[in-house]
């Protein structure tokens, strides 16, 4: 009963300061609302409306129908070239991002044994979009051929044929897996650099010494901190969640209570790492500097959130176990776009458990009981 | 609880040192002592004696490397639970939560001593009725001036009733009245709860008021005793010098040469000097002594200089002492405004300052005195009125102004990561100075400063006494005609303010002229005018003499000046 | 006037180079993000984890199954046998991707009279990885196609695709990751040195000692924001090295072109750097406020995803961002080879930027110095 006046003595303090301090504020709820709509309308891998050059050495039926193919695509908007020279300049000159060539002999060459070549010239430079580009002119184009032979009669005879299909998220939309993944960033954010920075505060401004100097022990300093902040990042859940699924359209296929779960469980690994920070560094500026380099920038780029942890260095991928956002970047994509696969939830959120209590017991252990 | 009570705080050969890099400091040495229960005892000390850690070590808050130390018996390694439960302390800065307001921060000590809700409300009334706190109840502490939350900080360490107190330099920063408040708080608590206290304190007049006095240096204990045996030892060696031909400065200054003595300071138009045991005054003609009762700063600094013999030098030499008489005004400020949004932090100030001045600006925190600083500096801009220094409009030209001007703030400002001679350099270059002349100049800095030793130390590494030579230096390394110091001694101890204000009084004879603001009453003495602010008003004017003649009364025939300034404020507050 | 800027240069280079957090931040950042992005952010796949689900167990159909397994974009994990397998492998993402073969698959290969069917299934969980592994699973399905009409004398598909991309063959990321972490790290480096220099002084209370000091304003900002362009400059410089030298990635274009831009991208950066820096008192606020800068310029900079995905909108935002320019001189110079003559359109907006920030903020630091 007694201890419980301290804890809550403790926990009221934190939450004034919380309310008190615009920037706390902001790190809770404006930072994710910021982050968000940034990415959500900032960020997006799906190409659409992709400039590209026409260069037609002589124009036939044929090769306008397969110019038209284009026209009516989404995904393309399509300039016309003199000679290869000027669509050339133009590429370079970043006006277009691939060209296609049809030679002189196109028409002639269609449907003979010497097939007719259409040269298509990408804009390497950013890979992704070179690889997603020339896959949308190669599916543009096949369709096209269908058309065409089964207009002449003669359909088309392909020694194998493969039906694909996308699952999960077939409109293959890339906002719906990037604004889950952003909630893992976003929590990392609330949960260690500003737990991190409030306690390399107190160290700051004194008052961790006027605290220990009361009978006050380290489990009450230690939850005194992370039950308001707990709070505080589960406010910032439920934001983010509500604006992906409300105002963003992610569709939300799981259970909400597994997401609320799961978010706790990494809730608990960010703290603990803010804590475990703000132990060693007992100063609000290397705390910060550390907080941003171990946690926020492998939460966004070695997590799984953009890219593909599978296609890494194996060394990196080692790595990658170390950190606890990539436990919840399986489980938030898959909640959000697959539903309750609980073999994916159950073993990462062991793995959550795990590092939870590892980050608990050594904060619990290096926590200040003394100036030293 | 007699039993409990034998004992309060007993440290047996402690030691502790802290490691940083490859430097080793030994914070503490082999130190032994216990303090008397239901008594306060002052830790005094230079800068850097190891008193903080030996406060922190008391509160449990580090723990020896070697020897123990024991609160009401209990061992602060073994038993620190029990012992957080019977101490209270207050570290230097007060441990407040300035995003609290002063009742939130109460709450929250209340809530981690766990105080029941029905006492809670009782001990507040009280604290806050004794502490003048209450009308401000719902103001957050960071708003408070430093006198309210030294006094918060202490209500809030004594909301839990402790058995032993520990203060950290409670009075440091902290205007003469709020400290004589304090120490009624603490007075009446003792009284009421038989409390026993050890504060670390710069303050020599307030540990004269302590039962015992424990003297550090150096992380050694040196003496333990009661002020009136400190006094004692240094009965018949003061006395109070005068001369009809000499200034008082110019006094003090002949005095301070002479082997005889070891100490000599200007008190009001008398000089109080302090004689090398030994020694007689049969050599010295010309001078009037009258043998004075020894203070307890006498003895300190006695002690400290046997142990170290060069600590200050006397100036070799020194142009004609206040000489040539000059009565050209070289500061003019005529009804200055200055307002921070609706608070008008400086009232219609008008005063002036003569060439060799040494002018002051004394009064309590937030009475407006940074702020006209500032304002003479050129830092801030005046809302009305007139400001000229050195005859130059600051309105105008205070790119001009500023070359001729030289200033140290607060904080003694110094480039941190800079090395002494680095710091030096740059500041010289920053005024304009090159070549030869500017490595004369340093040159001249790091022999008058004696920081020769610490040239390629990293300032932010300094003494506390160092860092602020190294910042009086900066500031004169153009050899500017008007000096701002704005509390210069802050935080330092009374030793290092000695050997400041000797090397003040030398440029001030040289014709440069001095502001200086100051909460140490005693550094009033000496100014040879000085104005008293209160709430961005001129409470009085004149020379010290002047001023403390105010307050003389029947039953006080020679008031200091902390008396005066007391006398002064009370009276105005009662209009 | 000379002299003085240079007692400020030294000072300031003192003040970082003997200062350990500031080390710090100049060193162990730059570094760990170099490795981290060079390494860990690439878009390309390789040894994708896929199931295989044959139905048909002849030797046409393992060929087939060979090309897939052999290819270092993907490796079989799974075999399955069932098919209500396909959907736990795919939902417990043991694989990205499955490869169903139709039980008549060798039969209809053979005879020719209708294709033989294949069925891909693809998580779709990151849109991106998905999209790009069924490139990858088409692209060999059509030289499976290619190869085999050919061998067996089929008739060839009426037109053929020939692809090619320029400047960068193999189609690696990290030809074009790494030579934007040259605008990025120069980014970082330089916001945090400018944007924390006067709030460290402030910190300190030196600034009001320089203040007292008969420098002018112009002088002091020149004295910040000097150091600011020769750090920028140096970073860019080791890390143009690295790529070139560590990463190998080919350096075709005009040094003096990349430098030119250096110059003018470091010069507008850092009037942003000292706008935040002359808005912010403690070195907190200076780091939160370079902060809430890097991450939308970064983010809107087409650093790693293309601008023009973005609502036309934010791409007009995007026109007020230096990264974005400078990434295109990058780019352009190590890749595509690109001389001055190319990028003077990408010069001018910088060089605008770095004019309008450095008077804005020239002007604030005035207006704050109170």
């Amino acid at each position: 009963m007694k201890s419980q006046m301290r804890l809550k003595g403790l926990i009221y303090k934190e939450f004034l300061q919380i309310w008190r301090d615009p920037s706390s504020l902001a790190i809770a709820f404006v930072l994710p609302v910021f982050l968000l709509l940034l990415f959500g309308y900032g960020v997006s891998l799906d190409a659409k409306h992709v400039p590209i050059g026409w260069v037609i050495e002589k124009p036939t039926a044929s090769t306008s129908s397969f110019s038209n193919a284009f026209a009516h695509s989404d995904y393309f908007e399509s300039t016309f070239f003199a000679d290869m020279e000027d669509a050339e300049f133009a590429l370079q000159a970043r006006k277009i991002n691939a060209i296609i060539h049809l030679r002189e002999d196109f028409s002639r060459q269609l449907f003979k044994p010497q097939p007719a070549a259409i040269q298509i010239i990408v804009d390497g430079v950013d890979a992704n979009t070179a690889r997603l580009i020339s896959g949308y002119i190669q599916g543009t184009w096949s369709q096209w051929l269908n058309q065409k032979a089964e207009l002449r009669g003669t359909p088309l005879q392909q020694p194998v044929i493969a039906d694909h299909r996308i699952w999960y998220n077939s409109a293959v939309l890339s906002k719906d897996y990037l604004i889950p993944g952003l909630i893992a960033v976003i929590m990392t954010l609330i949960g260690a650099l500003l737990t991190a920075l409030v306690f390399a505060r107190e160290w700051e401004r004194g008052t961790m010494e006027s605290l220990l100097a009361t009978p006050i022990s380290t489990q009450e300093i230690l939850l005194g901190k992370l039950i308001p902040y707990y709070l505080l990042g589960m406010g910032g859940l439920l934001l983010s969640i509500a604006m992906a699924v409300f105002l963003f359209q992610v569709p939300l296929r799981g259970s909400f209570w597994v997401l609320l779960f799961t978010g706790s469980l990494f809730l608990f690994v960010a703290l603990g790492m803010g804590l475990l920070i703000s132990i060693v560094a007992k100063n609000q500026f290397v705390a910060g500097q550390i907080a941003i380099i171990i946690t926020f920038l492998p939460a966004f780029i070695m997590s799984g959130f953009i890219f593909d942890i599978s296609s890494m260095p194996e060394a990196i991928q080692g790595l990658t176990y170390l950190i606890g956002a990539r436990y919840f970047v399986a489980i938030l994509q898959t909640v959000f776009l697959t539903g309750n696969v609980w073999a994916v939830i159950l073993p990462n959120s062991l793995a959550l458990l795990v590092m939870a209590l590892i980050f608990f017991t050594l904060a619990a252990r290096k926590a200040p009981r003394r100036l030293e | 609880m007699p039993p409990v009570n034998d004992k309060t705080l007993t440290l047996h050969s402690v030691s502790k040192s802290f490691v940083s890099g490859r430097a080793i400091t030994h914070a503490v040495k082999n130190v032994t002592f216990s303090i008397k229960p239901g008594h306060i005892t002052a830790l005094v000390g230079p800068d850097g004696a190891g008193k903080t850690t030996l406060l922190r070590l008391a509160a449990g808050l580090l723990l020896p490397d070697s020897g123990t130390v024991s609160v009401f018996s209990l061992d602060s390694d073994k038993q620190s639970e029990q012992i957080r439960h019977l101490i209270g302390y207050m570290p230097q800065r007060f441990g407040l939560y300035e995003d609290l307001s002063v009742i939130e921060n109460l709450n929250l000590y209340a809530d981690l001593h766990q105080l029941a809700e029905k006492d809670r409300q009782q001990r507040f009334i009280q604290l806050t009725k004794m502490s003048g706190l209450s009308p401000f109840n719902n103001r957050l502490a960071g708003q408070l001036s430093g006198g309210m939350k030294q006094k918060l900080g202490l209500a809030c360490t004594l909301l839990s009733q402790p058995r032993l107190l520990l203060l950290d330099e409670p009075s440091v920063g902290v205007d003469p009245l709020s400290r004589r408040e304090l120490w009624r708080i603490i007075e009446q608590q003792m009284e009421q709860n038989g409390m026993t206290v050890l504060m670390s304190t710069a303050y020599m007049d307030e540990a004269e008021r302590c039962s015992e006095v424990i003297l550090m240096d150096a992380g050694e204990c040196l003496q333990k005793n009661t002020p009136d045996f400190f006094k004692h030892k240094m009965l018949g060696l003061c006395f109070a010098a005068r001369a009809d031909k000499q200034s008082n400065r110019q006094l003090q200054l002949y005095l301070s040469q002479q082997d005889e003595f070891i100490d000599a300071i200007i008190q009001g138009d008398d000089v109080h000097v302090v004689m090398q045991q030994g020694a007689t005054l049969e050599n010295i003609a010309g001078i009037q002594f009258e043998s004075i009762e020894p203070r307890l700063e006498d003895a300190f600094i006695a002690l400290l200089k046997s142990r170290y013999k060069s600590a200050v030098q006397a100036p070799a030499a020194l142009a004609q002492a206040g000489a040539s008489i000059v009565t050209e005004d070289i500061i003019q400020v005529d009804r200055v405004d200055r307002w921070f949004g609706q608070f008008q932090a400086v009232k219609a100030l008008s005063f002036t300052v003569k060439r060799g001045e040494i002018f002051g600006l004394l009064g309590a925190n937030g009475a407006g005195k940074t702020t006209t600083f500032r304002m003479l500096c050129g830092l801030l801009p005046v809302s009305n009125g007139q400001l000229s220094v050195a005859g130059i409009d600051l309105r105008t030209a205070a790119a001009k102004a500023r070359a001729r001007i030289g200033y140290m703030s607060q904080k003694f400002s110094l480039y941190s990561h800079l090395s002494v001679r680095q710091n030096l350099v740059f500041f010289s270059s920053a005024y304009g100075l090159r070549n030869s002349r500017q490595q004369q100049r340093v040159k001249w800095a790091l022999q008058f400063y004696e920081l020769e030793p610490y040239s390629d130390t990293n300032s932010g590494d300094l003494p506390l006494g160092y860092k602020q030579r190294l910042a009086m230096a900066c500031a004169l390394m153009h050899e500017p005609e008007i000096l701002f110091l704005d509390e210069p001694t802050s935080g330092v101890d009374p030793l290092a303010r000695r050997e400041f204000w000797m090397r003040t009084n030398q440029l001030a004879a040289t014709g440069v002229t001095v502001l200086v603001t100051t909460h140490f009453m005693e550094e009033a003495e000496y100014c040879d005018r000085l104005i008293i602010m209160v709430e961005g008003d001129i409470l009085t004017m004149g020379t010290p003499a002047e001023i403390k003649r105010q307050a003389q009364s029947e039953n006080r025939q020679e008031p200091t000046m902390e008396d005066a300034f007391i006398h002064l404020v009370t009276q105005q507050a009662q209009q | 006037m000379l002299a003085n800027i240079y007692a400020l240069l030294i000072k300031e280079f003192l003040a970082l180079i003997k200062d350990k957090k500031s080390r710090f931040v100049l060193i162990v950042p730059p570094i760990f993000q170099l490795f981290i992005f060079g390494y860990a952010a690439t878009y390309d796949l390789n040894d994708i984890p896929i199931a295989i689900y044959n139905e048909d167990a002849n030797i046409e159909s393992r060929d087939f199954i060979s090309r897939f397994t052999a290819s270092s974009a993907f490796t079989e994990v799974l075999r399955i046998t069932r098919h209500q397998q396909i959907a736990k492998a795919l939902d417990e993402k043991k694989v990205l991707a499955v490869l169903h073969i139709d039980q008549h698959f060798s039969r209809d290969l053979l005879t020719a009279h209708q294709p033989a069917k294949v069925q891909i299934l693809v998580d779709g969980r990151n849109s991106n990885t998905a999209l790009i592994a069924l490139n990858y699973m088409q692209t060999i399905l059509a030289d499976f196609n290619l190869d085999w009409a050919k061998q067996h004398h089929l008739r060839q598909l009426p037109a053929q695709l020939q692809v090619r991309a320029w400047f960068n063959p193999n189609l690696s990321s990290r030809w074009f990751i790494v030579p934007g972490i040259v605008g990025l790290l120069t980014l970082v480096v330089t916001v945090i040195v400018t944007a924390l220099s006067i709030a460290r002084e402030r910190e300190q209370g030196t600034f009001d000692q320089l203040l007292v000091t008969p420098l002018t304003p112009f002088q002091i900002l020149l004295g910040k924001a000097i150091p600011g362009l020769i750090i920028g400059v140096v970073e860019a410089s080791f890390i143009i090295l690295m790529a070139v030298f560590w990463f190998e990635i080919p350096l075709l274009g005009s040094l003096v072109a990349l430098y030119i831009g250096i110059f003018l991208f470091v010069f507008s950066v850092i009037g942003i750097g000292l706008m935040i820096s002359s808005l912010c008192v403690t070195q907190q606020q200076g780091l939160l406020g370079g902060f809430l800068f890097i991450v939308p310029a970064v983010i809107l900079s087409g650093y790693a995803t293309p601008i023009a995905n973005m609502p036309v909108w934010v791409q007009n935002f995007t026109l007020l961002n230096p990264l974005r320019y400078f990434l295109v001189i990058v780019r352009g110079v190590f890749l595509e080879g690109f001389s001055t003559q190319h990028l003077f359109g990408q010069y001018w907006p910088l060089a605008i930027i770095g004019v309008i920030t450095l008077g804005c903020a020239g002007w604030m630091f005035r207006r704050r110095m109170f």
